[in-house]
């Protein structure tokens, strides 16, 4: 369903000038996608913490939640946090620069929102299936790392400013390779539409494998790992955390927010989790095509397994962040600069040559 | 790097940070991120430990020394009363001995399991940090079986020990030590061999064995810079001489010699090394005796003064004491040896990143109450 749909659909029955039509269909749009990245983020957390327990032989939350303390596992628990942080006093420091300081929560967050509204969940389900459409997410979805310099600079602290250089440093260096491991892909799916290179992912290879781009050849195989290396750079999770390295920098670039205003940073790391588990999945692992060829698909199906491969995705960022150690800023940039963007540019070159050799 | 001169920016870190572990202030100038000088402020846990330990008597003492290192307050109380057992001339019974051995090594386990874990917490490992808690844990169990106490124990006392070992800590110990052997298997792959955290903590803060001399620095963080100093085998106190262990010491397996993988390295093998003596201990000490016995009626000691020092998971632990031949010491100074450890910081981080400059603190594995006192 996409907004231009939602706008003929109401046209049909709803006697409004065409701009409101517009109005009503975006805020429709938005809404959906906000509450997509709320219950993201409240599923998220849950799952974040209780993975971390669990590979941490913890128990995890077990307080809050329906039923008699001991089926309760928890399951409120983001809920009860997200009460706590509204009901949270609402400090702005002294000598912050309060117009930045109010503003940078929201850019942050509008980030990882517009992006996903070029996001195809399932063949139907987009709300503007742009034809540039993974070019605009690469666009947007750098629009945060703005947000992370005015809440730095506007903090007004040592610690955040020293959280917002590095964030910035290290989200330009890693947008390079993110970007040139999705170039290969264009080059194989011959689109920038989103739904253009999942519909070119149809079908299988030698009959068995499905044709996703990750399977596709040995160098989008490489592909997939550049890209998954750089987005989770650019989500800002271990071993990538250098921004708010906690043992490092206190919180980094957030250290002075507090409320809700820190819940916008929160949900917008998640939300970016959302948005590079989406480009992952749409660009390597097949978007919302089935897993078993000609078997559940359709119009939900595409939803459900575009969610079983985003959370397998997110999955497995969370096993890094409680698995690895994190990076000094320097080795980061070495990782960038010295090893990711020479491997993605070669992987370029050896994309293009297979297809047109291949085909 | 070095060629562009921007104006240096003095930064706070601590006394409340992360990563400090305590409150210890460091003032360092920065430019950029290399730190170009570093200045540590200590005070912040000072409880005046000498000024107390002139006004109690020396039973009275024992406590506090618990609360100087309080990680690691068995070893605490083992310097403190083996000083003053020596001024005396108490001879405590075997089994006494082996007791505050098994103590004073599990001890050195559980600190060393916390300066691994808090050190992976600065590199950014959170959960090595967690399994490292997991086995602390148990052997604070252990403790709190036997004394009811889990971290200040008071549990030496002049001429013994607080309690005797409690049914079935023999095999709980063992079944301890089975499994603890196996887990230190698993922190080296977890954390250890890893990549980055080699990455992060090899050829970083490389402290030279002259720095190490000449600052004084003692313990894992001496023998990490590949000093064989270790006054359980150099100076046997107590009953150490009696067990078969060796004193690891860093080789540079990942960078050079003395550099924080080192230090991280020393001490972890040094669990392996307290596992043995335990081992040891247990099978040969004596099944019956009273721990009580050689209390002396009142702790007393001849006019003179005495200077003992023990091996604490730190390093070495000094007691210098002066009695006037009354109850009470006229004066105890403790020499404490993550102050010395400390006072190196500043020698060994400079020039590094504001990164390193944590990872080095956190490999030199201060305790802020020793410190201070």
């Amino acid at each position: 369903m996409t907004i231009d749909n939602l706008i003929l659909w109401f046209q049909s029955w709803l006697p409004f000038n065409i701009i409101v039509l517009f109005i009503i269909a975006v805020l429709i749009a938005a809404l959906v996608i906000f509450a997509i990245m709320a219950v993201n983020a409240l599923v998220a957390v849950y799952a974040e913490r209780k993975i971390s327990a669990f590979m941490q032989d913890r128990i995890g939350p077990m307080g809050q939640g329906p039923g008699l303390h001991a089926a309760k596992w928890g399951l409120l628990q983001t809920v009860a946090d997200t009460i706590k942080l509204i009901l949270k006093e609402d400090i702005i420091p002294k000598a912050a620069d309060k117009k930045l300081f109010i503003t940078a929560p929201f850019i942050i967050f509008l980030g990882a929102f517009i992006a996903l509204a070029a996001m195809p969940f399932g063949p139907a389900l987009i709300a503007a299936d742009m034809n540039i459409g993974i070019f605009y997410i690469l666009a947007v979805s750098s629009f945060g790392v703005i947000g992370i310099i005015l809440a730095a600079w506007s903090s007004d602290n040592k610690w955040s400013l020293y959280g917002g250089m590095r964030s910035a440093a290290q989200i330009i260096s890693y947008e390079i390779p993110a970007a040139l491991s999705l170039v290969a892909v264009l080059l194989l799916a011959g689109t920038l539409s989103m739904q253009g290179i999942i519909e070119s992912q149809a079908g299988t290879i030698w009959g068995f494998l499905p044709n996703w781009n990750i399977f596709n050849n040995p160098f989008s195989f490489l592909a997939f790992f550049i890209y998954f290396i750089a987005g989770v750079a650019e989500t800002n999770r271990t071993p990538f955390d250098i921004p708010e390295a906690e043992s490092e920098l206190v919180a980094g670039f957030h250290t002075e927010y507090s409320g809700m205003r820190w819940a916008f940073f929160f949900l917008s790391e998640y939300g970016n989790m959302l948005v590079v588990s989406g480009v992952t999945v749409v660009a390597f692992l097949g978007g919302w095509q089935s897993l078993l060829q000609g078997a559940m698909e359709g119009a939900w199906w595409g939803l459900f397994w575009f969610l079983t491969k985003m959370t397998a995705v997110i999955f497995i960022m969370i096993w890094f962040r409680w698995t690895f150690p994190r990076l000094r800023v320097d080795q980061l940039m070495t990782v960038a600069w010295k090893i990711l963007l020479p491997i993605a540019l070669f992987n370029l070159f050896g994309v293009a040559i297979w297809t047109l050799i291949v085909g | 790097m070095g060629l562009i001169k921007a104006d240096e920016m003095t930064l706070n870190i601590g006394p409340q940070h992360p990563s400090t572990h305590g409150v210890l202030r460091l003032k360092v100038k920065t430019d950029g991120e290399i730190i170009s000088e570093i200045t540590p402020v200590i005070g912040y846990l000072h409880r005046c430990f000498e000024k107390h330990c002139e006004n109690l008597s020396y039973e009275q003492v024992i406590p506090f020394t618990d609360r100087c290192d309080y990680i690691a307050a068995m070893n605490n109380n083992f310097g403190y009363v083996l000083a003053v057992e020596k001024m005396m001339e108490i001879q405590v019974p075997e089994r006494v001995e082996y007791i505050r051995v098994i103590m004073a090594e599990y001890n050195r386990i559980a600190s060393h399991l916390l300066a691994l874990g808090t050190f992976g917490l600065d590199v950014g490992a959170y959960t090595p940090f967690l399994y490292m808690f997991r086995d602390r844990e148990r052997i604070l169990d252990l403790f709190e079986l036997t004394c009811g106490a889990r971290l200040l124990y008071n549990y030496m006392w002049v001429g013994g020990v607080s309690h005797d070992l409690p049914v079935g800590f023999m095999e709980a110990s063992y079944r301890f030590l089975d499994e603890f052997e196996k887990n230190i298997n698993e922190y080296h792959n977890i954390l250890s061999y890893n990549k980055i955290f080699i990455e992060r903590s090899a050829d970083v803060g490389t402290m030279p064995k002259e720095v190490a001399i000449d600052y004084g620095v003692t313990g894992p963080n001496l023998r990490g810079s590949g000093v064989k100093w270790d006054l359980r085998k150099d100076e046997p106190y107590s009953i150490y001489d009696r067990f078969k262990f060796n004193i690891p010491v860093g080789k540079g397996l990942m960078g050079s010699v003395g550099d924080c993988w080192d230090r991280y390295w020393v001490r972890a093998e040094e669990m392996k090394e307290s596992v043995k003596i335990i081992r040891q201990a247990l099978d040969k000490m004596p099944r019956k005796g009273d721990v009580h016995e050689a209390l002396p009626k009142k702790v007393r000691p001849p006019k003179g003064s005495i200077y003992f020092r023990t091996e604490s998971p730190r390093g070495d632990l000094g007691y210098y004491i002066i009695s006037d031949g009354t109850p009470t010491p006229l004066r105890i100074k403790m020499r404490s040896p993550a102050f010395t450890a400390l006072s190196a910081l500043s020698e060994i981080s400079t020039g590094w990143m504001l990164s390193d400059v944590l990872v080095i603190l956190g490999s030199l594995d201060i305790v802020l109450g020793e410190i201070d006192r």
